[in-house]
């Protein structure tokens, strides 16, 4: 029960990274890999911020705009600078490795000792629930610190997601969809795609800053190599997702992409369980999200080749 | 008003590629005029129209829109003033989002794009209103991905998209060239109703001679970058769609006659 509970927490963490990745991968074709370097930003911000004495608010909010600047860089490098946009994504994750060590000072640091978010709601259910640290939840007993994780997490990560929901609706929102599915087309209609792709990649990465953030203050502790493989898990869940809804509907996407980072979290929590070597864990999610990709083409080409296969021998009797 | 002076793009400059696509095109177009742009292919029509919205930057030369000069204006700047519909159907609008969206988009063309919804039920209304004037059923279909729809009809709801908020200029490059006859000759009509009702200044490229002769009330024939016939008023009035041919013929035959020319006079006199 507390590796489910554990995998729901993640999950929803890792929620906002989905997000982030759906928005540069989905809705802009754009192979956006900053996400590797604004995720651990995010921690690293975050965490600086907290041991420095700022509120854990303030300190997740900075966490945010850290990654937006990140973002902001990426598009910016690709498209006033014209770098290849996957170059662009690799210089600006380099350039932030430096830049992470710095804002940590050291290659990890602990929480343990700092005020978090996540503290801060462990402390208001305490209030709400009484002293007792544990508690039933449909007939499991649950820390409290887990219980209110999973309480703030999934409204935090609903509210966000009905946010990005209604935005997308927006005037902007709408303008940013179409940049990402027909730029000519955009222009034409007298905005600028290039604006708009600097704005999306922003967003997608302060959403993935924030993800790295809330991970640092649920964990406790922050390293620089924490965003390592992150794109290919914020892909694996939106591939998930995409697959589970079948549908192309942002909305529908949006709570896909959401189911799809718990569930993904659901699975390598079984598979660590079942006797998993953790160090293999991302190679076995870059296989994964390999067979996602290719699997569908693969069922075409067989599809065809029986076809022809078949025709080929109609041919072949015909010609007899 | 539009105002082309002198305008020269040349294409990979210095290169064994470079292809000199306009070579000093001049015209002025009045206020609610329709002009037809031939030529033969590569002859520069795309490229003319492309400078006009900014695709890219000419090399030199001065283009004038409405009184105010635009040459160094982006694309998306010049959009404000400027409705196009490109050849390829699939060009002028956005294929995952529904028809609704697409025509949302295009009823704030060149304006300021924030935080209200940029659909609304009067909004809704209108858009369902205007699809019903095209009389293609699409008033039903607000809701689809616009992908899902034909070549024809994206093209006319891509002209409505263009022509929604009234543009100063419109452009229309062989709109209708990627399209079955019915369903050219279909939004062929619409363009005829569309820029007759709002008495739009249009500037159109076509490889149909009837629709050059039909349409509009002046032909610019292009030929390698520059216009070299200019037919208006009473000339175009008496045009038929052959007279074009001949002169096509016409210039075919100089092309071949020019080169073979220059050389018997040098082996004569030099
Ligand atoms: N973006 C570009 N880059 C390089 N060359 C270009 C570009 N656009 C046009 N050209 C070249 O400029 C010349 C004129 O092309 P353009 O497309 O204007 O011809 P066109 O008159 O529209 O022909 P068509 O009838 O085939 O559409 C061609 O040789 C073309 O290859
Ligand atoms: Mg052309």
């Amino acid at each position: 029960m507390l590796l489910l509970i554990s995998a729901l927490i993640y999950g929803l963490v890792f929620a906002l990274l989905a997000l982030g990745v759906y928005i540069s991968f989905r809705i802009f074709h754009f192979a956006d890999i900053t996400a590797d370097g604004s995720f651990a930003l995010g921690g690293a911000a975050t965490t600086a911020m907290l041991i420095a004495g700022w509120s854990p608010l303030v300190s997740t909010a900075v966490g945010f705009l850290a990654g937006m600047l990140a973002g902001a860089s990426t598009g910016v490098l690709h498209t006033i600078f014209k770098i290849h946009g996957l170059l662009s994504g690799i210089l600006v994750t380099t350039a932030l490795y430096s830049i992470n060590l710095r804002v940590l000072g050291r290659s990890n640091v602990s929480l343990s000792d700092a005020p978090t978010l996540s503290k801060f709601w462990a402390d208001l259910l305490r209030r709400v629930l009484g002293a007792s640290e544990r508690h039933n939840l449909f007939g499991w007993m649950v820390g409290v610190q887990d219980l209110s994780n999973l309480f703030a997490l999934t409204l935090l990560v609903g509210l966000l997601g009905t946010v990005l929901f209604l935005f997308l609706k927006t005037n902007l929102g709408t303008a940013m969809r179409a940049a990402g599915d027909n730029a000519q087309m955009i222009r034409a209609l007298g905005a600028s795609d290039k604006i708009l792709l600097i704005f999306g990649l922003a967003l997608a990465n302060g959403l993935i800053a924030l993800s790295g953030s809330l991970l640092a203050q649920c964990q406790e502790f922050a390293d620089v190599q924490m965003g390592i493989g992150m794109v290919v898990w914020g892909l694996a869940s939106v591939i998930i997702g995409e697959s589970l809804v079948g549908s192309s509907r942002f909305g529908i996407l949006i709570a896909g992409t959401i189911i799809g980072s718990i569930l993904f979290r659901m699975m390598i929590a079984i598979a660590l369980r079942c006797g998993l070597n953790p160090n293999d864990l991302k190679l076995i999610t870059a296989v994964f999200v390999f067979l996602a990709l290719v699997a569908p083409r693969w069922l075409k080409t067989l599809k065809s080749r029986f076809n022809t296969d078949l025709v080929g021998e109609a041919d072949h009797a015909q010609g007899l | 008003m539009l105002k082309v002076s002198d305008v020269v793009k040349t294409f990979y400059p210095g290169t064994p590629n470079e292809v000199r696509s306009l070579r000093g095109v001049s015209f002025t177009m009045e206020p609610g005029s329709f002009t037809n742009i031939i030529g033969t292919n590569g002859s520069g029509k795309s490229t003319m129209l492309n400078a006009v919205a900014g695709v890219f930057l000419v090399d030199s030369g001065q283009i004038e829109l409405s009184g105010e000069d635009i040459t160094g204006w982006s694309e998306h700047q010049r959009a404000r003033r400027i409705g196009r519909v490109f050849q390829n159907p699939f060009s002028g609008s956005a294929p995952t989002m529904t028809v609704a969206e697409n025509l949302a988009l295009a009823a704030r063309r060149g304006m300021r794009r924030g935080l209200g919804w940029s659909l609304n039920a009067a909004l809704r209304g209108e858009i369902a209103e205007r699809l019903k004037s095209l009389k293609m059923g699409l008033e039903n279909r607000l809701d689809n991905p616009i992908g899902n729809l034909s070549g024809g009809q994206r093209q006319a709801i891509t002209l409505l998209m263009a022509t929604w908020l009234k543009p100063d200029l419109l452009l229309l490059d062989e709109h209708t060239a990627a399209l079955d006859p019915r369903s050219a000759d279909q939004v062929i009509r619409l363009t005829h109703e569309i820029v007759e009702r709002d008495r739009l200044t249009t500037l159109m490229v076509t490889h149909s001679m009837q629709q050059a002769v039909s349409l509009g009330d002046r032909i610019l024939m292009m030929h390698k970058g520059e216009i070299v016939a200019d037919l208006s008023g009473a000339q175009k009035g008496r045009l038929r769609p052959e007279d074009l041919l001949g002169r096509f013929d016409e210039l075919r035959r100089r092309d071949q006659l020019t080169p073979a020319v220059g050389e018997m006079l040098e082996r004569l006199y030099v």
